[in-house]
């Protein structure tokens, strides 16, 4: 029998598949290094704060990027199939991206409901949970609530929290390590807040206008007031009525600061600045929004100055 | 005149009688209601003290249990501060007490696909107006080993069962396996869904070469693997053995008369922004002739992607090209043919896109007879559940007629519809 050039290639795949069966399995757990896989940087940055030395984090999203869009790249695959937890923000945040990867991936540790697999959502005070009917023509809205909750420094450290556990449950050989680094986390988070409130005290209530619904967390924690948002509805660019409608607001109410997430376009929002007098923020979402914010106390230090410097500026 | 004196008497003393009984009664009930609320407002009391007391340090938390997808956590009360919410959260509950039990219910989603089109074309017309197509798709995890995936397709003229799945997410070796009808992993434009073609159309060389449409679509078994290679390579080995009943490509008089499809996908990350995915695809199988008759197909596709990370909603370009050649066994001799599109697309804001993309392609039957057209195409995304598409086509068919044709397209989503691998 002549062998084809199709069945030669067919071979080559399932011989090379299997002779290096070795080199694809990831370690077992303990074996090495644990490695945690994170969706955002957010994630990734408390993981590291209970982690310490003994794992490796790395974040699929990267800090300046919008993390309902992210590109399912196979180079994610590379990082995901060696993975031994993965925690993601869960709330359908990702729901454009991960799943499919996960599936992808072919490590059965950190398929959905696998001892691998952490939704930080379950441990967080979750805003904005719509009620009643919910439809698309209120935009791209998330029916489990807003995923953006790790912007109050107190879901943070529940969050934290609910990663010591699992790493605990994971490896519970460095059980005690975990717990320290918890407890220090949580020690060091509650002396930044004493600053932060201090610092945004005098701008408790006021009133600003947001580009997307990322700040409900952030705002209720530091006493601000949203009372617009550049887009009309989540997901949906601005349009020219809603812009007027929302310089009408503005300067109705007075309204003199409008923060924008840095991957969205300046140009609305400028605008919207130079009719109504206001300043334009560009606030972090996220660890590594900016280089020097390298982790998650500088989030909350980097935002806070930028906002309460905006505050003083426009009173 | 006696009679009427008792009568008043009993009109005098029996109110003064029930005036006294009932004047105890209320005291009584008063001196009832007065012990209640001390015991009330001691209850009250000790519920505040307890309150009050200051909760004990938070010791390592209890192991969470993670929320399925679909499991909504309510907004939780009164929180002590750095303890994880309790692990389990009620679901919300929209329709009822039973609204629980439909959150095992598979994701549903529904894509409609409308299509009109204007100009001449004699060889391969399309309807002025024509609901293309409908796709149910329902989407869930069947167990800790696997998920399910169905894609039913509705036309004007039937229904088919474009892809129906399981796929076993948890095998040992890293393997991921699939079992059931599935658009086979041959090049790329052949394992898209309608609703995630960049044109309205397909390009000539799948029409001319892997069978259109429905290309290469059967029921059967594919398994793919990640392969370890250094230096951020990320290479994928797909093998698929299918019934052999492909619509125009393969066909099967036998159950031996069984298709193939193999696939090494090579993909790198060049910079953040940019990245190169390289494909080379095989098919064989039996084709229309019968089981003495065969059709190999061979495929190399190319990809370059540019999107930069900050402004990723707004501005990304995309430049690939897919070369196709075909080897069809006839009685006379054997037809070889060859194919390909080179296309691109660059999103100019967060609503529009541009692109455009040239064929070139022999016909599988009649390699001597070749197609060519050039395409230009702009897109409109009011939403992303919703998109507007216009497409100028010009074809110049191997019979010497040239079409030229406008074609629109209106896509929409209703609900849940899972994303497609990259």
């Amino acid at each position: 029998m002549r062998l084809r050039f199709p069945q030669i290639l067919s071979s080559c795949f399932f011989i090379v598949a299997l002779v290096f069966p070795s080199a694809n399995q990831a370690p077992a757990f303990g074996a090495s290094k644990f490695k945690v896989v994170t969706a955002t940087t957010d994630m990734a940055a408390l993981t590291e704060e209970v982690g310490g030395d003994r794992i490796t984090v790395e974040s699929i999203a990267r800090g300046y990027q919008d993390p309902h869009f992210v590109e399912a790249k196979p180079s994610f695959l590379l990082k995901l199939r060696q993975a031994d937890l993965l925690v993601v923000v869960g709330l359908q945040l990702e729901i454009g991206w991960l799943p499919p990867l996960i599936t992808q991936s072919g490590n059965p540790r950190i398929q959905v409901g696998a001892p691998g697999y952490l939704d930080a959502s379950q441990f967080a005070e979750i805003l904005e949970i719509p009620t009643g009917v919910i439809t698309r023509a209120m935009g791209d809205v998330h029916p489990l609530g807003n995923p953006h909750y790790w912007l109050d420094p107190e879901n943070g450290r529940r969050i934290a929290g609910g990663i010591q556990a699992k790493l605990t449950e994971l490896k519970p050989d460095d059980a005690a390590y975990f717990e320290e680094r918890f407890q220090s986390f949580s020690q060091r988070l509650s002396t930044a807040e004493k600053t932060w409130d201090e610092e945004m005290k005098p701008f408790h209530g006021r009133k600003v206008v947001t580009y997307h619904r990322s700040w409900p967390n952030f705002a209720k924690r530091f006493g601000l007031d949203v009372v617009g948002y550049v887009e009309p509805r989540p997901g949906i660019p601005p349009s020219p009525r809603h812009t007027v409608e929302l310089i009408q607001m503005m300067e109705r109410e007075n309204i003199k600061v409008i923060v924008v997430e840095p991957y969205f376009d300046l140009k609305t929002p400028k605008s919207i600045a130079r009719e109504t007098g206001a300043q334009v923020v560009v606030l972090l979402p996220s660890v590594g929004g900016e280089k020097e914010v390298t982790d998650y106390f500088k989030l909350f230090d980097y935002d806070i100055a930028l906002l309460a410097q905006a505050f003083k500026s426009n009173p | 005149m006696r009679c009427v004196n008792i009568f008043a008497c009993l009109l005098i003393l029996v109110p003064g009688l029930v005036w006294a009984q009932t004047k105890d009664d209320v005291q009584e009930q008063l001196r009832a209601l007065e012990e209640r609320v001390h015991v009330l407002e001691s209850e009250v009391q000790t519920l505040k003290a307890a309150q009050a007391a200051p909760t004990p340090p938070t010791q390592a938390p209890p192991p969470p249990t993670e929320l399925p997808p679909g499991q909504a956590p309510a907004a939780p009360t009164q929180l002590p501060p750095g303890a994880p919410l309790p692990p389990s959260r009620p679901l919300p509950v929209y329709g009822g007490a039973s609204a629980a039990a439909k959150a095992l219910n598979p994701d549903v989603s529904v894509i409609g696909d409308f299509i009109g089109a204007g100009g001449r074309n004699t060889i391969r017309p399309l309807p002025a107006l024509e609901m293309h197509e409908s796709e149910v798709g329902l989407q869930a995890i069947i167990d800790p080993y696997a998920r399910g995936d169905f894609f039913f397709t509705f036309g004007e003229q039937g229904v088919d069962l474009e892809e129906g799945y399981i796929t076993f997410t948890s095998l040992p070796g890293g393997f991921v396996a699939r079992v059931g009808k599935m658009r086979s992993s041959f090049g790329v434009v052949n394992t898209l869904h309608n609703h995630v073609l960049p044109w309205i159309d397909r390009p000539v060389v799948s029409e001319d070469l892997v069978g259109g449409e429905d290309g290469i679509d059967d029921a059967g078994v594919s398994v793919n693997r990640i392969l370890p290679v250094p230096k951020g390579i990320f290479l994928e080995a797909t093998g698929q053995v299918f019934r052999g009943d492909s619509g125009d490509v393969f066909s099967h008089t036998r159950k031996s008369d069984i298709s193939t499809v193999g696939r090494l996908r090579a993909y790198r990350d060049l910079t953040e922004s940019t990245n190169l995915d390289l494909g080379l695809s095989f098919a064989r199988g039996h084709n229309d002739l019968g089981s003495a008759y065969r059709t190999q197909l061979y495929d190399l596709d190319t990809t370059l992607r540019w999107k930069p990370l900050r402004r990723a909603i707004y501005h990304n370009f995309l430049m690939r090209s897919e070369l196709i050649w075909s080897e069809r066994e006839e009685p006379s001799a054997v037809q070889r043919a060859f194919g390909f599109y080179t296309a691109s697309d660059y999103r100019l804001n967060r609503r529009w896109t541009v692109g455009g993309r040239y064929d070139r392609s022999g016909r599988a039957r009649n390699a001597a007879l070749t197609d060519t057209g050039f395409s230009g195409v702009l897109t409109y995304w009011p939403s992303e559940f919703s998109q507007l598409r216009g497409q100028y086509r010009f074809t110049r068919y191997a019979e010497g007629r040239d079409a030229n044709e406008f074609l629109f397209q209106f896509l929409f989503v209703l609900g849940a519809h899972g994303a497609h691998p990259f």
